[in-house]
């Protein structure tokens, strides 16, 4: 049995999420290999030779793979993890994008957003926004397998495996990058904080916002959002957390002004603690809420923010 | 153009789903089902398509029980033109969705396919990019913006670090995320004249696909119980328990 992971990065460096994937991916056994398809991503592909417990590292450098589109990367994974039994790559919006393709193009069904390894063809998934867990079990001579991140402990980056280049890679010239904005963050990144501050529509504009970012910021803490704060415009869209935005488990969780909708739950449930401070004592948030706090986040917030 | 906009019929996105006591699926009995609300927004997306000019015929297709037809009736009464219903036995993979689709693709030749990211009940996130894989067409998933431009369609991406615009050359496909519009509600009239709309009906053989099954879900459970928290009266209790009881704040 042998593994290819499909590494992510942004050709500079490795992206932590990889590290959770091989971690996943000691629990199935078998040789571990890591793909890096990038341009100019030696450097990435240095780093993923440090993962602990990789054989060996596959650098594809080809400028058709620099934006990671999915139709380009969809094709040189289906082709070099043939011959493995298991393809995996992180349920990032990257590993979303292509792994299905992959699939399909390998004529075999893919397991999204696998929890848990029950051995190395039987998988544990949520379903229903979180409301329950399926245990499945593929016939698939391949597994094609996306994984959640927050599921699996991040592994050690003590390996030295050996890079390989192979000379791979073209152009499928049916789609082309155009650009990209990325919203620019000092703080730690929301889907690895150990602490996840977020707000809700009961912050009532984006600048009371900046009451979060200064709780944040005394605490170490990535800041979140509710869908209702994102929709009303508070903050931008990559901040969401929940069912379509980005599931975190943090070890401590502050919800702020959420009213704790099951699509918000679905992202945040598996946090270790988590903190409700809202004025609503009905509100569906305090029944997840290892400390709730009956108050008005205008007067909680800076005396929190004080007392730490 | 040609949209074609694949729906599926999922449970309501408000219903909280329970467990079956015997721990084989989710108990779905007497549940209120409903368009998946990222398929609306594909629709939704689809009539707007066909208001500015771009498209000239809106497409539904949907996969699965019988019943689905009201959710095909519901898109043909936001705007659509035509229904195609393919009834199967058991709910198929989104493998076999996605060679259905395929099928449904080669016989309409659609200039556009709008899919949904995600449905809310299996949660897979693979079907559009499946059909992807086996038409050859590039894709633009997760979608916050749609221009088609001539030969090329524009869409902009919400990634995990942001969004990201990338160009697709038609035919092409693209999955919606939830801010790329605001579905419209149906209107009575338009609730009546969608019943005399076009709808055919057909089945997996039609299109020589075989349902195949190579996933086998072999218990569905509850998560686990959170235990249940208590009430603090004020900041400085708060923090005290963070502090010594839970113990994530030094």
């Amino acid at each position: 049995m042998s593994i290819l992971i499909v590494a992510e990065h942004n050709n500079a460096s490795l992206s932590s999420a990889t590290a959770h994937v091989v971690t996943a991916a000691q629990a199935i056994g078998g040789d571990i290999h890591v793909l890096v398809a990038g341009e100019n991503a030696q450097s990435a592909a240095d780093e993923a030779a440090k993962l602990n417990g990789v054989a060996k590292v596959l650098l594809a450098d080809n400028a058709a793979f620099g934006h990671a589109l999915a139709e380009n990367l969809a094709t040189l994974v289906a082709e070099q993890g043939k011959d493995y039994s298991h393809i995996l790559a992180p349920a990032t919006t990257t590993g979303k994008n292509f792994m299905p393709r992959v699939a399909a193009l390998l004529d075999v069904e893919q397991l999204s957003d696998i929890v848990g390894v029950e051995s190395a063809d039987t998988f544990k998934r949520p379903i229903y926004a979180g409301n329950a867990i399926a245990t499945v079990q593929s016939t698939d001579a391949i597994k094609v397998i996306t994984v959640r991140g927050t599921a699996f402990d991040a592994c050690e980056m003590d390996g030295s495996a050996s890079v390989e280049t192979i000379d791979a890679g073209s152009d499928a010239a049916v789609s082309r990058f155009v650009g990209e904005e990325l919203a620019k963050s000092d703080r730690p990144e929301l889907t690895s904080a150990r602490v996840v501050v977020s707000g809700g529509r009961g912050m009532q504009n984006g600048e009371n916002f900046e009451l979060l970012y200064k709780l944040a910021d005394k605490l170490d803490a990535a800041v979140g959002a509710s869908r209702a704060a994102v929709d009303a415009g508070f903050v931008p869209n990559d901040m969401q957390v929940g069912q379509t935005g980005k599931i975190v488990a943090p070890e401590l969780y502050i919800a702020v002004g959420i009213s704790g909708q099951i699509q918000h739950l679905a992202g945040m449930k598996d946090s270790k603690v988590i903190v409700a401070i809202n004025k609503d004592e009905d509100a569906p948030i305090f029944q997840v809420a290892d400390y709730g706090l009956v108050a008005d986040l205008f007067e909680a917030l800076p005396e929190l923010e004080q007392s730490l | 153009m040609k949209v074609l906009v694949p729906v599926k019929r999922v449970v309501d996105y408000n219903v909280k789903v329970r467990v079956k006591p015997d721990h084989s699926d989710v108990d779905l009995a007497n549940v209120k089902m409903d368009i998946n609300p990222f398929c609306e927004i594909a629709v939704e997306e689809a009539v707007r398509l066909k208001e500015q000019g771009v498209a000239d015929e809106i497409v539904v297709v949907s996969i699965g029980e019988a019943k689905a037809e009201e959710q095909i009736r519901k898109a043909m009464a936001l705007g659509a033109d035509r229904g195609i219903l393919i009834t199967t036995d058991e709910a198929p993979g989104s493998l076999s969705v996605a060679k259905l689709l395929k099928a449904v693709v080669d016989e309409e030749k659609p200039g556009l396919v709008i899919l949904g990211k995600q449905s809310i009940d299996s949660d897979n996130n693979q079907t559009g990019q499946m059909l992807g894989a086996l038409t050859g067409m590039p894709q633009g998933t997760f979608a916050s913006k749609l221009v088609v431009e001539g030969e090329e369609a524009q869409v902009t991406r919400e990634i995990d670090g942001g969004l990201q615009t990338v160009a697709l050359k038609l035919p092409a496909i693209v999955t919606t995320d939830l801010r790329l519009n605001e579905p419209r509600y149906a209107k009575l009239p338009d609730i009546m004249k969608a019943k005399r709309k076009p709808l055919d009906k057909k089945t997996p053989a039609d299109y020589g696909v075989e349902v195949r099954k190579t996933v086998n879900t072999l218990k569905v459970e509850p998560p686990a119980e959170r235990q249940g928290g208590i009430t603090v009266g004020s900041v400085s209790e708060l923090v005290e328990k963070l502090k010594n009881e839970a113990k994530v704040l030094s």
